[in-house]
């Protein structure tokens, strides 16, 4: 009853926030600071580390909007929010912004009033088990106990990959990333399923990783995509415009390093001149200062560098860069161009 | 003589709505009233100018859409696209069923704890004190979460109860316990059994038809006829003696180890027993307080009379001392009824799919209708309060004192 208070509450009081807001973008700046809806808890993705600070792929792109909207990556209130509080937060104003492994739906999309700022990671559901089992397919799963976390598209899909192998399952609904691992960990499930990027992260934080396996069926589309609320376009722009600057910079070769040297002037590259703001008025039509998107590239550096940061080959979580690979190297990352 | 009365002309003035303690309290509810019903339309207008700017409607339409999601406790039928209406009858029936399995086990604890807090053995009466003040003074969520995690931290995996491995099950082979609940027998009902459970409800029937003639007799004659011996009779005689001759039209399912689970049986999930148990240990430790202050509440002198008299102490309780407390403990035992009802919705703590998990949680997230879906889920334990408080009530007067 309580948490139904709450998110009642929540409801009544966002519905009296919104009433006063003129544009996110104003708000976000009277406040000083950007509030940005992450997830209690997913390696790499969003998490804090040992000195409280919030880190990763996720993240990343929060302290990107903050640095080009205030210049200042750390300007960031983070809420960690579960998957059934998520879109409630971001509709009543609690947040400005979620950027928390969602999955971009048309109904998500179209009913439910969000408006998602191009994907950020193109995912899909998978399921992870014991080697133990000896399970070596997901369709061998008849019988078996899943935990799923509910509110999510991942708790659909489950539904319609079993129904459609004419299969059955258990679901075992939990709340967090944090709680499901605990209940795959003493074996109150089988197997447990999530989308494929946050398998592998949960999996790094095993004592033992080498002891389960992701199994190869990936039963979904999930592109994850940073979101905010429907009818602000300007702050929808600057969200999606930040996205598609960090992937842009990946592509022309600008990154945390060379950003500040490559700003200073106007060099040869026309796009990378006016994406670092010393050509054209892109900055303004934005309604954000010319160095915008310096800032924001400056803060976690290009789309690349943020994926092999935090979740890429060289960290404990080693995700390949796959169909998150730029255009030009056979993914499919491909930004609108800068004009 | 004539004396002239001089009576005063009657006039008002507006400053006597204040000062004239006639019109005062008039003036304050109307104040109060116009108060309230300005929030109220504030509220209202609020929401609706709030809904418009999202750009969202009013209305119940999603109920009929699929719901796409799979609950794993059913009592109805229920598949992943049965409608989102469907889905939240499941979980109103799964929060009634530990509502109702949670005041039942409550109320025993609490009437057997509540008795021997009483008792005269000093060693009971501590264990019971320690029992109501343990349970009384922790929150009820950390009993819930501790209960969860013994069952699914503590106890054997499926896998286990394999050959060699280190489980077995209980009762023959008919019951286990493992880390994902408690797999127990489930009743099969094959032809006849109708007739069967015709025969036992008739035995029951006849049950309460004795008891009344006894009563009645006693009244008349002041014999007393063996009550407890022919109710026992009859509650298991016809029903064992119909079940051979129809020929065992129920059997039994017991659960087997197939797969990766327990196949067959009824399972009783991890999330229903701690939140059931929790539930009742902790609101039976409430109703075992109201239990002993209802007896306490009876004075002394009615036991010394009844003793007088040369009553057993057991029949003293029964026919003297428990009929005076009853009115004492109903009222209050209510609204621990209410209580554990709404408590019920702590169940998103251990995933247990009741209507707040359903409705008012995944129906709510995947159809964006938050409004709605909390308004739906406030009027249903706003009915089910009133109707347990309802019937609550129709038996306190039942048993309140009546004055001829």
């Amino acid at each position: 009853m309580k948490k139904t208070i709450l998110l009642g509450a929540l409801t009544v009081a966002g519905l009296a926030a919104t009433a006063a807001s003129a544009s996110t973008l104003d708000d976000v700046r009277a406040r000083g600071k950007l509030n940005c809806g992450v997830t209690t808890g997913l390696a790499g993705f969003a998490a804090p580390d040992a000195n409280g600070v919030w880190q990763g792929f996720d993240v990343d792109m929060c302290r990107a909007v903050a640095a080009a909207v205030f210049g200042d990556p750390m300007a960031v209130e983070f809420v960690p929010t579960t998957g059934q509080t998520r879109f409630t937060a971001l509709a009543s104003g609690e947040v400005d912004m979620l950027a928390r492994n969602t999955t971009w739906t048309f109904s998500r999309d179209v009913d439910l009033k969000f408006e998602f700022a191009g994907t950020n990671y193109y995912d899909g559901q998978g399921f992870m088990v014991p080697k133990a089992l000896g399970v070596t397919s997901a369709k061998d799963l008849d019988g078996a106990t899943v935990c799923i976390q509910t509110g999510t598209t991942t708790e659909l899909n489950l539904a319609d990959f079993f129904r459609a192998n004419n299969i059955s399952y258990e679901p075992v609904p939990i709340e967090t990333n944090a709680e499901g691992l605990q209940q795959y960990g003493a074996g109150a499930c089988d197997a447990y399923t999530t989308d494929a990027s946050g398998l592998a992260a949960s999996r790094a934080t095993f004592e033992n990783p080498g002891d389960h396996i992701v199994l190869p069926e990936i039963i979904s589309k999930e592109p994850l995509a940073p979101l905010v609320r429907h009818g602000d376009n300007q702050w929808g722009d600057v969200v999606r415009w930040t996205l598609n600057a960090m992937i842009t910079a990946e592509e022309l070769g600008v990154t945390s390093a060379n950003v500040r040297e490559l700003a200073a002037a106007a060099g040869d590259n026309p796009e990378v001149n006016r994406l670092l703001g010393t050509e054209g008025e892109l900055g303004a039509m934005l309604g954000l200062s010319a160095d915008w998107a310096v800032n924001a590239i400056a803060a976690g550096g290009n789309y690349g560098e943020s994926f092999e940061r935090n979740i890429g080959s060289s960290t404990p979580i080693g995700l390949a860069r796959g169909l998150n690979a730029l255009w030009t190297n056979g993914g499919l990352l491909y930004s609108p161009p800068f004009r | 003589m004539t004396i002239s009365v001089d009576t005063p002309k009657e006039t008002f003035r507006l400053s006597q709505l204040l000062y004239d303690t006639r019109y005062r309290s008039l003036t304050i509810q109307v104040i109060a009233f116009i108060l309230l019903m300005l929030s109220l339309s504030w509220l209202v207008s609020n929401t609706v100018q709030n809904l418009q700017d999202l750009g969202k409607d009013f209305n119940f339409g999603f109920l009929s859409q699929p719901a796409g999601y799979d609950i794993n406790q059913r009592i109805i039928d229920y598949t992943s696209q049965s409608s989102h209406g469907r889905a939240a009858m499941v979980g109103i029936l799964n929060t009634l069923l530990v509502a109702f399995l949670g005041c039942t086990v409550a109320t025993v604890i609490g009437v057997l704890v509540g008795v021997l807090r009483l008792s005269k053995n000093w060693v009971v009466s501590r264990l019971m004190a320690v029992y109501v003040e343990g349970f009384r003074n922790v929150p009820l969520l950390l009993w819930i979460i501790m209960i969860f995690a013994i069952m699914s931290e503590a106890m054997p995996q499926p896998r286990d109860f394999r050959e060699g491995g280190t489980a077995s099950m209980l009762l023959g082979d008919s019951m286990a316990i493992t880390n994902r609940g408690i797999f127990i027998p489930k009743p099969i009902w094959h032809d006849g059994s109708t007739i069967l459970g015709a025969v036992f409800l008739l035995s029951l029937v006849g049950i309460w038809a004795f008891r009344r003639y006894a009563h009645k007799r006693q009244e008349q004659t002041g014999d007393i006829l063996p009550v407890l011996w022919v109710s026992l009779g009859l509650f298991f005689v016809p029903t064992i003696l119909f079940y051979f001759l129809l020929g065992r039209p129920v059997t039994l399912e017991y659960p087997e180890l197939g797969g990766f689970n327990f196949q067959g049986g009824i399972q009783v999930r991890n999330s229903l027993i701690a939140l059931w148990f929790a539930l009742s240990l902790y609101t039976g430790a409430f109703i075992a307080e109201i239990v002993r202050s209802g007896i306490l509440a009876v004075s002394k002198g009615q036991t010394e009379a009844a003793f007088a008299l040369g009553l057993r102490p057991n029949r003293t309780m029964n026919l003297v001392i428990l009929p005076q407390a009853m009115r004492v403990i109903i009222p209050p035992l209510i609204s621990q009824y209410l209580n554990l009802t709404k408590n019920s919705s702590l169940a998103i703590a251990v995933g247990y799919m009741d209507v707040r998990a359903t409705l008012g949680g995944i129906t709510i997230n995947q159809t964006g209708r938050e409004l709605e879906g909390m308004l739906l889920l406030g009027l249903f334990y706003l009915t089910a309060s009133l109707v347990i408080s309802s019937v609550m009530n129709v038996y306190n007067n039942r048993m309140k004192l009546k004055e001829r």
